[in-house]
Parts: C-alpha cells; sequence; structure tokens
C-alpha cells in the first residue's frame, strides 16, 4: 500500500489539475454542445432536438449582425495592431533614447481591465463633452465626431479601444523577436551595401515569420472572445448594431433564457477559436519537439 | 522567445549624409512620441477629470487642466455620499475583489508549479498529452462553460458568492500556471533532481529542497499574471455575481451605467481609476515580470 503510493506519488499530485480541467472544461463543453441539440428554454430539456437551435441561430438577425461584426472588428484590429506594433518595435529598436519608458507607456493598457479603459473611451468619445466638444471649443464649429452614437460607425470605436489596448503587446512581441536575431546577419548584409529600409524589409521581417503567426493567433483569439469592451463602451448599442457573438451569448443565456440557443451560439464560438488554436498548437508542439 | 532586450547595432550604419541622418533622427522620435501621446491620453483624460468639478467638465475641454486638487469625486467614488439606499460606491466591492483574488491566486499558483514540477521532473509515457490537454484550457472561449458553470455553483450553493469565484478563478487559472512552470521546470537539469533521488530524496524534498528556491522568478510571474486576471476579470464576475458579492470591476461597470441621476463623469473617472490602480501599480513597479508572463503566456498559450 505504501509501496504503491509512493510510485504513484507523482500522478497522484497531478490529478487535482488533469481532473478540475477535466470536468471543468472539457465535460463542461460536451454539455454545452449537448445542450446546444435540444430545445432548452429557462432550464435545461435533456431530449435530443437535433440542429433546430444551428438553424434558429443562423436566421437571426441579431447573430448575423454579431458575426458580420466580429468579421469588422477582427480584420481591423489585426491589421492596426500588426502595423502599429510593427512600427513602434522597430522603431525602438534603433538605440532609443529612454526605450524603457517609451515601452512602459505603450504596454500599459494591457494591465488595464476592458472595463476601465472602456469607462474612459466612453467619456472620450461621447459627443457631448468629449473629442467633439474639445474641436468645437477650438473653434472647428462643424467639426463632428460622433461615431458612438452612431448605427454606422459605433463598431469602429470598438476598434480604436481595442487596438489601443493591444497594439504595445503585439510591439512587445515583436521587439523581442527583433532582438533575438543574431547581429552577424544584418552587419552581414550592411557589408553587402544593403540599406537600413532593405535589412528590415527583406531580411528581418521574413525572419518575423513565426511572430506575426503567433500574433495573428493571439488577436484573433482576443477577438472572438471580446465581450468586455463592448459591455464597457456600447452595451452592443446602439440598437443592436454593435453586438458580438460573445454578447449575443450571454444575453441570450441569461436575459432572453433560451438556454439552447445560447449554447449554440457558444459552440459556435468554440468551433471558430478551435479553427484557429489546434494548428497553432500542433505546429507549436512540433516545433518542440523538433528542437 | 525570450524577451532579452539587448540592443541591437542596426543603428551603426555607414554615414551616408549627416543631415538626412539627423532628420530620420528627429522623423523617429517625432512618430514614437506621438504614439507615446496616443497611448497616455486616455489616461491624462481619466485623471484630470477625476480632479475637476462637474461645473469645470461643463466648461472646459478634455485636455483642460483642473483648477485645483479637487479629490471629491474620489472621495464619492471610495465611500459615497451617506445617504444610504441607491448610493453605491466601490469600497465593499474593493475588498470584495481582495478576497476573491488572494485565495484564487495562491490555489492557482501552487497547483500549477506543482503540476509543471511533475510534468517535467517526473515524466511517464504520455505526459505530453496531458500538457497538451491542459493547454487548451488556455484557450478555450468561456462561454462554451458559462452556462454548466452557472448550474454548478447554483448546485454547490455557492452562487453569487466571493468562494464561487475563487473556484472558478482557481480552474481556469490551471492551465496557465501550469504552462509557466512547466516550461520553467524543463530548462533545470534533470541531473539534480536524478542525483538527489539517488540520495534518497523523495517526491517533496526534492521539490521544497531543489526546485522552489530556485523557482522564485516563475512564482513572481505566476502571481503577477494571475493577479492581473483575475483583478480585471469582468466576465465570470458579471455572470456569477450581483449586488453585494460582486467584484469590482462589475461594481464599476454597474457604477457607470446608472441612470438614476445625473452623470457625473468626475465620479465615473476617479472610480475607473480606483479600479486600474492595484494592476498598475504592479505593473509599474514589476514590468519585467508582467511582459515575460505576457510573452510567455502568450507565445505558449
Amino acid at each position: 500500500m505504501f509501496k504503491w503510493l509512493e510510485k504513484n506519488l507523482p500522478k497522484i499530485v497531478m490529478a487535482p489539475a488533469v481532473g478540475l480541467i477535466g470536468w471543468f472544461v472539457y465535460g463542461f463543453v460536451l454539455w454545452t454542445l449537448y445542450i446546444s441539440f435540444t430545445n432548452s428554454k429557462i432550464l435545461p430539456k435533456y431530449e435530443l432536438w437535433g440542429f433546430g437551435q444551428y438553424e434558429k441561430l443562423w436566421a437571426s438577425r441579431k447573430w448575423l449582425i454579431a458575426v458580420d461584426n466580429l468579421l469588422i472588428f477582427t480584420a481591423l484590429f489585426l491589421i492596426f495592431c500588426v502595423v502599429i506594433g510593427i512600427i513602434l518595435a522597430i522603431f525602438l529598436d534603433q538605440k532609443i533614447r529612454a526605450e524603457g519608458l517609451l515601452r512602459t507607456i505603450y504596454l500599459y493598457p494591457m494591465a488595464l481591465s476592458f472595463i476601465v479603459t472602456g469607462t474612459a473611451w466612453k467619456w472620450i468619445l461621447n459627443p457631448t463633452l468629449g473629442i467633439q466638444k474639445m474641436f468645437r471649443d477650438w473653434g472647428f464649429e462643424n467639426f463632428t465626431f460622433d461615431w458612438l452614437v452612431d448605427r454606422e460607425m459605433a463598431i469602429y470605436t470598438i476598434v480604436i479601444a481595442g487596438v489601443w489596448q493591444s497594439a504595445g503587446f503585439v510591439m512587445a512581441l515583436f521587439l523581442a523577436g527583433l532582438r533575438s536575431v543574431e547581429d552577424e546577419i544584418v552587419k552581414a548584409a550592411k557589408i553587402d551595401g544593403a540599406s537600413l529600409f532593405t535589412v528590415y524589409w527583406k531580411i528581418l521581417l521574413p525572419m518575423m515569420r513565426p511572430v506575426f503567426f503567433t500574433s495573428f493567433v493571439i488577436l484573433v483569439h482576443i477577438s472572438i472572445k471580446s465581450y468586455d469592451l463592448i459591455v464597457a463602451l456600447t452595451q452592443g448599442g446602439p440598437g443592436i448594431s454593435t453586438t458580438m457573438p460573445a454578447l449575443y451569448m450571454t444575453q441570450t443565456a441569461f436575459h432572453k433564457s433560451q438556454v439552447g440557443l445560447s449554447a449554440a451560439s457558444a459552440m459556435m464560438m468554440f468551433m471558430a477559436v478551435a479553427a484557429v488554436i489546434i494548428p497553432y498548437l500542433y505546429s507549436e508542439l512540433r516545433r518542440e519537439n523538433a528542437r | 522567445m525570450q524577451d532579452s532586450l539587448k540592443s541591437s547595432s542596426y543603428q551603426q550604419l555607414e554615414q551616408k549624409s549627416k543631415y538626412t541622418n539627423i532628420f530620420l533622427r528627429w522623423f523617429l522620435y517625432f512618430i514614437l512620441i506621438l504614439f507615446a501621446s496616443y497611448f497616455i491620453f486616455p489616461l491624462y483624460v481619466m485623471v484630470v477629470t477625476s480632479l475637476k468639478t462637474m461645473e469645470e467638465i461643463r466648461q472646459g475641454t478634455l485636455l483642460s487642466w483642473p483648477s485645483g486638487l479637487n479629490l471629491e469625486s474620489w472621495a464619492v467614488a471610495w465611500g459615497g455620499r451617506g445617504y444610504g439606499a441607491g448610493d453605491t460606491f466601490l469600497r465593499p466591492y474593493f475588498w470584495n475583489s481582495i478576497k476573491m483574488v488572494v485565495p484564487a491566486v495562491f490555489f492557482s499558483t501552487f497547483i500549477g508549479a506543482m503540476t509543471g514540477y511533475v510534468l517535467t521532473k517526473w515524466r511517464f509515457k504520455g505526459d505530453q498529452w496531458v500538457f497538451l490537454f491542459l493547454l487548451f484550457g488556455c484557450f478555450i472561449p468561456f462561454q462554451a462553460i458559462l452556462l454548466p458553470m452557472a448550474r454548478t455553483l447554483g448546485v454547490l450553493g455557492i452562487s453569487n458568492s466571493v468562494i464561487g469565484l475563487v473556484l472558478v478563478h482557481t480552474v481556469y487559472g490551471i492551465p496557465f500556471t501550469t504552462l509557466f512552470f512547466r516550461n520553467y521546470y524543463i530548462s533545470v537539469p534533470t541531473e539534480l533532481v536524478k542525483a538527489a533521488r539517488i540520495d534518497g530524496a523523495g517526491f517533496f524534498k526534492i521539490f521544497f529542497k531543489i526546485l522552489l528556491p530556485i523557482s522564485a522568478p516563475i512564482i513572481v510571474v505566476t502571481v503577477i499574471w494571475q493577479f492581473t486576471q483575475i483583478w480585471n476579470d469582468f466576465l465570470f464576475g458579471s455572470t456569477f455575481s450581483f449586488g453585494e458579492a460582486a467584484p469590482i470591476q462589475v461594481a464599476l461597470n454597474n457604477m457607470v451605467l446608472s441612470s438614476t441621476s445625473v452623470k457625473e463623469y468626475n465620479v465615473d473617472m476617479a472610480s475607473a481609476i480606483i479600479a486600474g490602480i492595484p494592476t498598475l501599480i504592479v505593473y509599474v513597479l514589476a514590468g519585467k515580470y508582467f511582459i515575460r508572463g505576457l510573452t510567455s503566456g502568450a507565445v505558449k498559450g
């Protein structure tokens, strides 16, 4: 008995983690999957109902708006975060004075919650007292910046705040990537007469392919999950114009009590994340094994 | 990927033309400072707005300097006005968050350290798969577990309580903490452990005598990461708690959204700063470790 205990001690110590994750992650996802195939309303029902909830989901105008917004947001969020992140990383890599201070400034939004920063952006973007008023007080009487309350434009305010929060993070990833490149490679290129621009464009950036890949995966992941920022900034409004899948899911579950439908939307999100993450984990693991 | 931030020497470009270089240099600083102002802008606006009176807010602009160090809105945000019903303020929720964060960070870090230790120093067949099994937990969209979690907390009788949130944050922190410790311990030479085993040291002795003493950096990284994540969480807090048991982010959101009286932007901003200050302080004091958690937690998870 004691011998058995001693021999299996490592596995016993590991058991809580495996058990908790097995139950609370895998078990729960399976439960949600099952419920998405039932006609559950306020309380879960367990007789199967087929793909009805998914049909309902994709016929719902609100869900389609949510998916549309997600695509717009993800595309812009990705492009701006990566472009700003790369520019900042390359510029900071030029033996800049006060580099540490600048880095701290670029990255501090990552330490704050989306609720805190969303509150600040909501205040800045509100037309009556925010940026619009500032410009009008400065003499630009016709200056208008009311995206926050404009159905068509409100989604872009979420992009502005989202990029602000996450661009510094991409900067940190690229800076670390650039600094891990051997100096010799760059020196050799310069001896061959390459300009600084060519060095970055033709040599260093192509070497950053794994960093691009990582940033892509993380940013897409952040945008699929984005919830807090929308709650703080627009609550999905004006109307339902800035709804996103994560918000749709919680509203359907906890305000409309459509448990089956919200489970279906959760599973759609799960599949979207899995489609991005599984290839990523696979390639990471392969890279590690190759080492 | 390391955040080894040694400067590279691309700058020693041949001096083509001195003037172009000086111009480029100025341009470089101009762009960097421009972006710095974009990043600093909301924080600046938050601070100055929180120090203004509502009268000043209506008359001045976003950027205008406050007339004095007016801390009243801070006092209101923290302690309320003292008229009882309908008077919401952050103090009790701040303590809720502390009571939630401390145990959740402790348990998830401890479990992560132990699991990481087993996965690297007591390897067994299929340990890679166990790691992958846990790692996937870093990525799942929490919407996929929200419904069963709500029911489970109800069955356990801990819905809408700080204890319930401690459980939730501990569980969903484990994949990250395991990842951190596993990646750290994998670089510790296994020979050390083997030698200790030959000398007759047991499982726990090896952990406490050999690994724990060299674990300080990764413990700091993990604690900071978990602290920031849990303090800033809104999804779990808003789904599994309301009213008196809510953590600070939920209370902040409720305060800002409440439309009962005239909107007091100065109090809103003071509240937002109070809710953000703990993580901001940690970031300023231990930014190096924060970034390390961010890049390793992100690059691998």
